[in-house]
């Protein structure tokens, strides 16, 4: 890589970090509970707007991982969410209206946060849909991996995004508050993804899934990216700068072994795919925050009319972690 | 006689001091080193909280930095304390904070006072081994180690490349022989006062002091000179990773540690409370009195390391995505690739499939969608059939396809109509079986009522795609396995031909009971004939005889169980 060109990407990592401290101007602190956080505590960080329904699962996955502090910046709820996270003992909450698109889709918001709250802290960045899965999770809590990270000298850890669905129509299993998504949505397309490497950020850009499969058939190059980084030792200099899809410096996209062996790796079981999904969708059409001018929403609204089914002859029922290891979807790498 | 502990402790010291209490209530004296990194109240807290036991000690402090003098030195220093405060001490065990006793203290006890006069430590010379890490095994002894691997690495490597260029080389003393092996060890009294109180040993720590990382060389090198009885292994079961840092155990590892019959293990996780609850009760870790057997560990972590070295071959994911070159091996298993014969016998895959028992692709590069086995829409790992989808990224698509069938052999048809960004991909994977019939593609052409201007600029378009197709395969970067056969020798005498692509896939050599049926060639000569005529001279097929038209050799009338050979 040329001189110039680590310029550029420096230049561009201030830019985002200048845009994440001016961006802090529009979140209203409810309440900042981070006196209370430990040196070796493991934060979260996430971005939602109206997630009442899933909020109370969410938490209780992630407290039994073994997050220590939650960060929410709420994006104008106005279903309850910002009230019920405020009552939580172990939750920090922002309040915000501005807009989702303007904020780069929240990104801005969060790198201000996690600049003044988790330097020095493993942070885990996800969305309240999404759910954590790392090598051993099941017997190992989320530190014995960040000790092990820290011992291995790694400061970034993938997990890629995994889209599970129901079978049959979204709309026949209703979900309920506290209930495990996965006990709806629980299963996933295991080997129809494709991979390409971003040589300018040094990042993996994966597409294929389901929405591949049944949102964008026709343009598969226009498909959601699935590579995600969100669990990061994280330094006030590190900016995320698309979603958690890629991040500066550069280093830190590197979670991929170039030389044939496998690093460790997890996935984010994304439960996206739940009855709520289609009214869901409609709302954020409306709204017209998202990627891309909401080009996967206005994709999913054309196909929900026809209510498709996302489940197929193939697909994989979850079960648990060294299934997906087994799959290739995730590895241990040498963590044994 | 009692077995000296001797403790080398610098974080999680609340383990240390549960491991050190269960040492000592089976009536080992134990004297403890604590890094002089740790801060002074901490230290006093955790001086003070094992303040209830008589026999346990505190050594001298010294700053221990990973792969300096002060891990030697503070070693050196707590030994001399063991050594002169307990006369009974017949063994002085080496042990760490992180260190586990997997088998009661006693058996430990017992085994050593059966063996008064071995000395267990891990102890070879570095041109035998392979075990370092970094490219530094033997310039660990002959070069100068003055600055901080960890802290200053740049100092550090600048400073060994300084020293290479100008053949710098350190003197070994006289009458050592440089010894590695893993720091943890268990010494006889004898062999290690005779270390310390050489009057060598002045001479002995000036240099070791500036080798790089002594704690895995010092005593290594000195027991050599001083034991009468080495048996070089480490009674701590302590696996290390291909960065040279040791592997921890967690919760899960319970069943696996119990059965390795090893006496010690490390290194531990702090905050794996089952084990340390597990095999700090002695009720319960009742194991066997067998030797140490650590094998079964020894296969699960170097599967690890080969898994983060090696890899799934044929697998590309978020986390291993190799550079050209590095797949060891594009695909994961083999596969065949049949070019032409579809075209040239009817219903080649039906066929193929009972012959072989494989599973039977037919066209899965196009142009059209993909025409998986079975005329399925999707297949294993919910892959689409979709050329769109494929032909966005047409060598994931040839990946996936045999990363999803694993353990089932696949064969598929390709040919000069084919997404072509794959060829080369498959010329190039050791993999790949492609048997081709070259010119087979004119079969259609041939049949089509097309207009004959476009059949002719097919035609040409053709074999020029196949033609760089078999330049591809027969390159010197093709590591494919390949048969290329033109199509008027295939004609003349298909069955040897079958016979040897069919032996390619499965090895049991069977005779051909079967054979597919070609289609009637009748006027293909001088189809060729006319293509030449209009100035397009298709090569491919090679050299047709005309009179193929008037008795073209129908496999249909040899009906035959075994191939004819003419």
């Amino acid at each position: 890589m040329g001189f110039s060109q680590r310029y550029q990407l420096r230049a561009e990592r201030r830019r985002g970090l200048f845009r994440a401290f001016r961006k802090q101007r529009e979140l209203r602190c409810i309440v900042d509970r981070s006196a209370k956080i430990r040196p070796r505590d493991i934060l979260l960080f996430s971005t939602l707007r109206n997630e009442q329904l899933r909020l109370p699962y969410f938490l209780e996955y992630y407290r039994d991982l073994g997050v220590n502090h939650f960060f929410f910046v709420d994006n104008g709820s106005d279903d309850g969410s910002g009230e019920y996270l405020t009552a939580q003992s172990d939750c920090s909450v922002w309040h915000t209206t501005a807009s989702y698109k303007k904020s780069r889709f929240g990104v801005d918001w969060l790198n201000g946060l996690q600049g003044r709250y988790a330097h020095g802290h493993w942070t885990l960045v996800v969305d309240p849909d999404e759910f954590f899965i790392y090598p051993f999770c099941d017997t190992r809590p989320l530190n014995a991996l960040t000790d092990w990270l820290d011992a291995s000298s790694i400061r970034s850890f993938s997990a890629m995004l995994l889209d599970m669905y129901p079978k049959g129509p979204l709309v026949a299993q209703p979900y309920r508050p506290g209930q495990n998504p996965l006990d709806i949505a629980s299963w996933f397309d295991s080997g129809n993804y494709t991979v390409q490497r971003n040589w300018k950020y040094g990042n993996l850009w994966i597409q294929g899934g389901p929405r591949t499969r049944v949102f964008f058939a026709d343009r598969p190059h226009m498909a959601p990216a699935l590579n995600k980084i969100p669990l990061v030792r994280w330094d006030r200099s590190y900016a995320y700068i698309s979603s958690t899809h890629m991040l500066l410096p550069r280093g830190l996209n590197l979670v991929f072994d170039e030389w044939g062996g496998e690093k460790a790796s997890g996935i984010l079981l994304h439960t996206k795919f739940l009855n709520t999904f289609g009214e869901k969708a409609e709302e954020e059409l409306a709204r017209g925050q998202h990627y891309g001018g909401s080009r996967e929403y206005k994709a999913y609204h054309a196909q929900m009319k026809a209510d498709p089914e996302l489940w197929c002859k193939w697909s994989e029922k979850y079960i648990n972690w060294r299934q997906l290891e087994i799959l290739g979807l995730m590895s241990k790498g040498n963590w044994a | 006689m009692s077995v000296g502990i001797v403790m080398l402790v610098h974080t999680a010291l609340d383990r240390a001091e549960q491991v050190a209490r269960h040492w000592s209530a089976a009536g080992c004296p134990i004297v403890i080193h604590c890094d002089r990194r740790v801060p002074r109240k901490v230290f006093d807290a955790f001086r003070a909280s094992l303040g209830d036991i008589a026999t346990i000690h505190f050594s001298k402090r010294h700053r221990c930095e990973w792969g300096t003098w002060g891990i030697v030195a503070a070693t050196q220093d707590a030994c001399e304390v063991m050594l002169s405060r307990y006369a009974d001490a017949r063994h002085v065990y080496l042990a760490s904070g992180s260190c586990l006793p997997l088998r009661p203290v006693q058996e430990l006890v017992d085994y050593l006072a059966a063996r008064p006069q071995t000395d267990f430590i891990e102890s070879a010379t570095t041109a035998d081994v392979p075990w370092t890490v970094g490219g530094l095994d033997e310039e660990r002894f002959t070069l100068r180690f003055p600055f901080s691997w960890k802290k200053h690495r740049k100092a550090f490597d600048w400073y060994v490349a300084v020293q290479r260029r100008t053949r710098f080389r350190r003197a070994i003393p006289n009458g050592l022989v440089p010894h590695m092996g893993s720091q943890w060890w268990c010494l006889t009294r004898g062999t290690l006062s005779a270390i310390l109180n050489d009057s060598m040993r002045p001479t002995f720590d000036r240099y070791f002091s500036k080798v790089w990382i002594p704690d895995e060389s010092y005593f290594q090198s000195l027991a050599r000179i001083y034991s009468g009885h080495i048996e070089s292994r480490s009674l701590t079961l302590s696996k290390f990773d291909f960065q040279g840092k040791p592997h921890i155990f967690y919760d899960d590892h319970l069943q696996l540690l119990r059965r390795s019959d090893c006496f010690v293990a490390r290194k531990i996780w702090p905050q794996a409370s089952r084990l340390y609850r597990a095999f700090l009760t002695d009720a319960e870790a009742a194991m066997k009195r067998t030797e140490p057997n650590p094998g079964k560990i020894d296969r699960i972590f170097s599967k690890a390391v080969e898994r983060r070295t090696r890899g799934r071959p044929g697998l590309y994911m978020q986390s291993r995505y190799p550079n050209e070159g590095w797949e060891n091996g594009l695909t994961g298993a083999k596969y065949s690739v049949f070019q032409g014969f579809t075209e040239l016998f009817e219903d080649f895959e039906g066929w193929l499939a009972r012959t072989t028992g494989c599973r039977v692709h037919g066209h899965l590069f196009g142009p059209e969608d993909a025409q998986f086995a079975g005329g399925q829409e999707v297949i294993n790992g919910a892959l689409m059939a979709s050329a769109r989808l494929r032909d966005h990224n047409a060598r994931d698509f040839l990946t996936n396809v045999i990363w999803n069938t694993r353990g089932e052999r696949q064969c598929f048809q390709y040919g000069p109509r084919a997404n072509q960004s794959v060829a080369w991909d498959m010329a190039k994977d050791s993999n790949a079986q492609i048997a081709v019939i070259s010119g087979a593609w004119a079969v259609p052409l041939f049949q089509s009522q097309r207009n004959f201007i476009e059949i002719r600029r097919e035609a040409a378009r053709l074999q020029k795609i196949e033609s760089e197709f078999i330049n591809a395969l027969r390159s010197p970067y093709s590591k494919g396995h390949f048969r290329i056969w033109s199509m008027a020798d295939f004609v003349e005498a298909p069955m040897e031909p079958l016979q040897s692509a069919i032996e390619d896939i499965s090895l049991h050599g069977r005779r051909l009971t079967e054979v597919p049926k070609m289609v009637d060639l009748t006027g293909f000569s001088q189809f060729l004939q006319d293509l030449k005529n209009q100035g397009m001279h298709p090569y491919l097929m090679g050299d047709f005889p005309a009179l193929a038209e008037e008795a073209p050799v129908s496999v249909e009338q040899v009906r035959k169980p075994y191939p004819i050979h003419k």
